[in-house]
């Protein structure tokens, strides 16, 4: 295959970016789309020119470092990850648009690597049960349902790589909070820190920066690992209650 | 809690949920105290004036509209300002657009914001024609709000006004519906068909039942 | 060429700290003669740690929840972002929920005997009896692990064990708890507790007056090259399967750390212990950046077979019953398809060595459900292995409902690493490595469901426990600053080596050399090893990294995100690692577990451990870049669990 690939270019967190356009040659459909990216960069760098960067790290789709917006999509056209899609969903002589996460909150450090620091901090300010190594009672001490542990299950799935905020028109992080919320809110474990957990990450969610949910959907949308947009509905619910809740105490 | 929820982008939701749900109550009996006037002037001027003495003996003359009316006002006002100030943080959180845009999202849903601005200006409009008949069409006769009606709809201009707010209250209502569920938590996946169904027959009903007074004028059923 | 492989042996190397007496009691008696730092005092000591993974990730939070001071370093822009994340399978406890007959004992007499008798015994008891604190922890945190109707812990069965002892969160049982250990880290971030340098990689580590005292490590959004001191180092960096270019290991994962480590006085102990999984997805070609891993679980319906004839290039579904090679059924046919993974994967090449490999280039088996779909029914196949089927479909656009699935063996693994004691301190005081970096527990061959196990021991319970002992015996030691001669000296040696890697302006990228040395070491220290392979592979590594100091390009400078910097680095230490690991895979002229040696073989071609003579931990010390090491010898004893000759024909 061959193809014309847009790609956006910053030397750094203050310059300003542009699109360049880079030509590549020989590209086969079993490539991943980060394979296709690495043919590019060993060109550029044997040409002298500066490599594109781009996060990546396992290459399988869980651990959500890449974050390219391909062709106006968060992750590109299907619902995976940049690093699960194959060169097999382009056609040969496509010309190709590869962008950055563009968020407010998610600021550019160079080409299509941003920084999604504002992520530890949501879950720093409450993302987690209090459960100091060594203080655990016997894990059968408390059964679960198994529909909430599927239920904490499937929101526990979130990858933290940030799609929802990248295809989200206000840029907001509500599916990435409300996965977390919802994942440790069902569970028996996780009770007693209820509800300073979602107000804390919630206020934090808006102090990073992030815009509010007016329930476009795009974010579900976007999730490589299906986070449904229901659970931002679920959120708010655990918000409303604990609002009401602190407020009698 | 009131700081809590002001503070917060899903507590302005919430705010903005409440009082969009007060305002979509209210329309569903101004459209049906509307649907009054194929009754003839008789009937719909007696409504009208039915509407100021609600809750006589209790209440003074006009009372209970104003306490209504107060709570629009709130209503509208607590609405407007969380949308202007959530918009204002919504574009700040995107502030660079992506090269290759696609069209995203359902119509609905893109023109909350420009569909809420046509209706505000509408409000205003639609008082000043009908309330205090300060830019009405021909002699505004207090009292008679059957004649203002037929006078008001018997303008080319008034009736494209009209048409294209109530089609914008349409769409409006058609996501805010369903997006106001959500935000105050009532969804889940079992109920989003329901919601969803609830959202557009109830968008349908009000566009419908209020583009009726007009087309009645137009076609003459209303005179 | 010097003799390299003419090393010298040195004095044996001891584990001072193992405690006596009967191995059941050994943890307790350990961390009672260990002695303990005043609480108010843990608040004047620092701990580097390196590494978010799940060793990493919970000693970090573990220390900072004792009131240790904890600096903390990951490449990754995130710390939950660590390659533990990608651990599929499940965790192994001796809960016995089951009552099926699991005990600590049998887990302890699994991971011995699995580990093809290389591993020390007091240390696996250990792992063993902390198992099951491990779940507790977890299911303490929120850890979503799958649960059976009546809302207790469902657990499942694992790689050949008899018992069903392995708790999962679906196929994502590693993303699950690194998110636990995640949280616990968050927490004490947020706490204050731990001072946190994402995108921050080590270069280099601080020794001073022969205690480990801080790190060199570099910003990598800057390039900003700084040192950071402390009163103990524990090195959480993961294994080094990223040798071989080609592994299932994230693209980033290196073995900087623990090689700048070794480099600075710590032994490294059997690096020749590489773990090949049978059943990943062949590479397509060329191109290929790293291998996917396809859960172990597929072996357990699915059939393995090739053509019998060579060079056979019909479709899988074209070739009649009669010409297949069901080749693991055939010689062992009690385990059939469920033998181990050294003994599948080094099948699996041997067909295809023979020609009869399927697929592009000859390099895989096909691993049949037609069957598995006739019996079971396509829904019941479907529900058990419906995510993994979408996975391969994914990723290699073929249907494997239709279309049996190709896989081949790739580099899963590394059981060798830093040499540490019982209580995971390497050569260098006040040096720790944990998890996957050490090489303490697994002996020649790693069990399934058994990192995450060692890495959350470690990092939870052990670590936490046994570094006290280090910091109370060293309250004061002579206050080390950034300044400091030696610090500024080592420092000045690493802005020089990157300084050189960007001076060279040669003609080749460091992918090329990377993949260049990959496919040397699959060739000839992978799945196979022979005395003449590994000779010339000692032969031309020496080649390669001169070539590499000659030709490598390196573009932009240092002071700025540089990718490609970042690898080439991580390139140089491969090149001196790969050469060690060819040593001693050389010098260990015997098979176990993981390491084949075709020299050490039963008459019907299984791996033959010689113990009289290499019953012992290799532990390798550092001379100079392309100087001989000298081997010092840990002699391993075995009082519970006697070695035996594995068979499973």
């Amino acid at each position: 295959m061959k193809l014309t690939l847009r790609v956006w270019r910053q030397k750094n967190a203050g310059a300003d970016g542009a699109m360049s356009t880079y030509e590549v040659d020989d590209i086969s459909p079993d490539m991943s789309f980060l394979e296709m990216l690495d043919v590019l960069n060993e060109h550029l760098i044997l040409a002298g020119e500066d490599p594109v960067a781009f996060d990546h790290d396992c290459r399988e789709g869980i651990c959500g470092a890449c974050s390219l917006v391909i062709n106006g999509d968060a992750h590109g056209p299907e619902r995976t990850t940049a690093c699960q899609l194959h060169m097999r969903s382009f056609q040969d002589g496509d010309t190709i648009d590869i962008e950055p996460w563009r968020a407010a909150a998610f600021p550019v450090v160079k080409d299509l690597v941003v920084d999604r620091s504002a992520f530890d901090r949501i879950i720093q300010a409450g993302g987690y049960i209090t459960a100091p190594t060594g203080a655990a009672p016997e894990a059968h001490a408390t059964p679960v349902p198994k529909p909430d542990a599927d239920f904490a299950f499937e929101h526990a799935e979130c990858i933290g790589c940030g799609a929802c905020v990248a295809a989200c028109p206000n840029g907001a992080a509500m599916l990435f909070t409300s996965a977390k919320v919802n994942h440790l809110g069902v569970l028996p474990q996780g009770a007693p820190e209820r509800e300073t957990r979602v107000l804390d990450m919630v206020a934090q969610m808006d102090e990073e920066g992030f815009g509010g949910c007016t329930l476009a959907g795009e974010c579900a949308t976007a999730c490589p690992k299906g986070i449904p947009l229901v659970s931002i509905t679920a959120m708010n619910k655990e918000w409303l209650r604990a609002t009401r809740k602190v407020a009698k105490r | 809690m009131a700081r809590t929820v002001w503070d917060s982008t899903v507590g302005k939701k919430t705010v903005m949920a409440v009082s969009g749900l007060i305002m979509l109550l209210y329309l569903v009996a101004h459209m049906i105290g509307n649907l009054k006037i194929f009754f003839g002037p008789t009937e719909f001027n007696h409504y009208a004036h039915w509407l100021r003495t609600v809750g006589e003996p209790f209440m003074h003359y006009e009372w209970t509209l104003w306490l209504i009316r107060v709570v629009l006002v709130v209503a509208v006002v607590a609405h407007a300002v969380c949308a202007y100030q959530l918009s204002r943080r919504d574009i700040r959180a995107r502030p660079s657009k992506y090269v290759h845009q696609r069209p995203r999202a359902s119509y609905a849903t893109r023109t909350m914001r420009w569909g809420g601005i046509i209706l505000g200006l509408f409000i205003v409009w639609h008082l000043l024609d009908l309330t205090t008949g300060t830019v009405h069409s021909g002699g505004f006769q207090a009292g008679h709000p059957y004649q203002n009606v037929v006078d008001t709809f018997s303008t080319w201009y008034g009736d494209v006004i009209y048409i294209v707010a109530m089609l914008a209250l349409g769409l409006h209502i058609r996501h805010g519906f369903w997006s106001a569920a959500q935000t105050l938590g009532v969804g889940s996946r079992a109920r989003d068909r329901a919601l969803k169904t609830a959202a557009n027959v109830l968008a349908l009903l009000l566009t419908a039942g209020f583009i009726a007074v007009p087309v009645g004028v137009m076609t003459g059923v209303v005179s | 060429m010097t003799s390299y492989a003419a090393y010298p042996t040195g004095d044996p190397v001891s584990d001072t700290k193992a405690p006596t007496g009967p191995v059941a009691e050994r943890w307790d008696k350990r961390r009672f003669e260990a002695k303990l730092v005043n609480p108010a005092n843990r608040r004047k000591q620092t701990v580097i740690v390196v590494g978010t993974g799940l060793a990493g990730g919970s000693a970090g939070a573990t220390l900072a929840e004792q009131g240790y001071r904890v600096v903390q370093f990951c490449y990754q822009d995130s710390p939950r972002r660590a390659h533990s994340i990608a651990a599929q399978g499940g965790i192994n406890a001796a809960k016995n929920y089951r009552n099926d007959g699991d005990s600590v004992h049998r887990l302890f007499y699994d991971t011995v005997k699995g580990g093809d008798f290389r591993s020390r015994e007091s240390n696996v008891h250990r792992l063993a009896q902390i198992s099951v604190e491990i779940i507790d922890q977890c299911v303490a945190q929120g850890v979503p692990f799958a649960r059976e109707y009546g809302g207790l812990l469902d657990t499942r069965s694992f790689g050949g064990v008899q018992v069903s002892r392995t708790f999962y969160a679906r196929g994502q049982t590693g993303q699950q708890l690194l998110l636990g250990a995640y949280q616990a880290l968050s927490r004490q971030v947020a706490a204050g507790n731990i001072e946190l340098h994402p995108r921050t990689e080590m270069l280099d580590l601080v020794v001073v007056d022969g205690r480990a005292r801080g790190i060199v490590a570099r910003d990598l959004i800057t390039g900003k090259i700084d040192t950071y001191v402390a009163d103990a180092v524990v090195l959480a960096s993961g294994g080094y399967g990223n040798v071989f270019y080609l592994s299932t290991n994230a693209m980033n994962s290196n073995a900087t750390a623990v090689w700048r480590a070794h480099r600075r006085g710590a032994y490294f102990a059997n690096p020749c212990f590489t773990q090949i999984h049978p059943t990943c997805i062949p590479r397509t070609g060329e191109h290929q950046s790293k291998l996917t891993l396809m859960s172990e679980s597929l072996r357990n319906d699915g059939r393995i077979w090739v053509p019998k004839a060579k060079g056979d290039t019909r479709a899988p579904n074209e070739i009649p019953e009669d010409e297949r090679d069901y080749y693991l059924e055939r010689v062992y046919p009690s385990f059939g398809n469920l033998v181990p993974r050294d003994i599948a994967s080094r099948a699996a090449k041997n067909v295809c060595d023979e020609g009869r490999g399927v697929g592009p280039g000859g390099q895989g088996v096909y691993l049949d459900f037609a069957d598995a779909i006739e019996r079971m029914g396509r829904k019941a196949v479907e529900a058990k292995y419906g995510n993994l089927f979408d996975m391969y479909q994914r990723i290699t656009d073929e249907d494997p409902y239709r279309v049996p699935m190709r896989i081949y063996p790739a580099v899963h693994y590394t059981m060798g690493g830093l040499w540490v004691d019982y209580d995971l301190q390497t050569t260098v005081p006040g040096l720790f490595a944990i998890g996957e970096a050490n090489f303490s527990d697994h002996g020649a061959n790693r069990l399934g469901a058994s990192a995450l196990m060692q890495g959350l021991a470690d990092g939870y319970f052990v670590l936490p426990a046994t570094i006290n002992d280090y910091l109370a015996r060293h309250p004061h030691q002579d206050p080390v600053t950034d300044d400091h001669p030696a610090v500024q000296e080592i420092l000045a040696e690493t802005e020089d080596r990157l300084n050189l890697l960007l001076a060279v302006d040669g003609d080749r990228t460091p992918d090329s050399f990377h993949r260049e040395l990959g496919e040397l070491m699959w060739e000839l220290c992978g799945m196979a090893r022979t005395d003449a392979g590994l000779r010339e592979a000692l032969e031309r590594i020496p080649r390669i990294r001169d070539e590499f100091w000659r030709r490598i390009k390196v573009p932009g400078t240092g002071e700025e995100f540089n990718q490609s910097l970042e690898k080439a680095n991580r390139v140089v230490d491969y090149l001196e690692l790969a050469e060690l690991m060819c040593l001693d895979a050389l010098h260990r002229a015997e098979s176990c577990g993981g390491h084949f040696r075709e020299e050490s073989q039963t008459p019907d071609g299984e791996a033959a451990r010689r113990d009289e003579e290499f019953g012992y931990a290799a532990a390798w010390e550092f001379t100079g870049t392309g100087e001989a090491p000298v081997l010092h010898k840990e002699d391993l004893v075995f009082e519970y669990v006697h070695p035996t000759q594995r068979s499973y024909a």
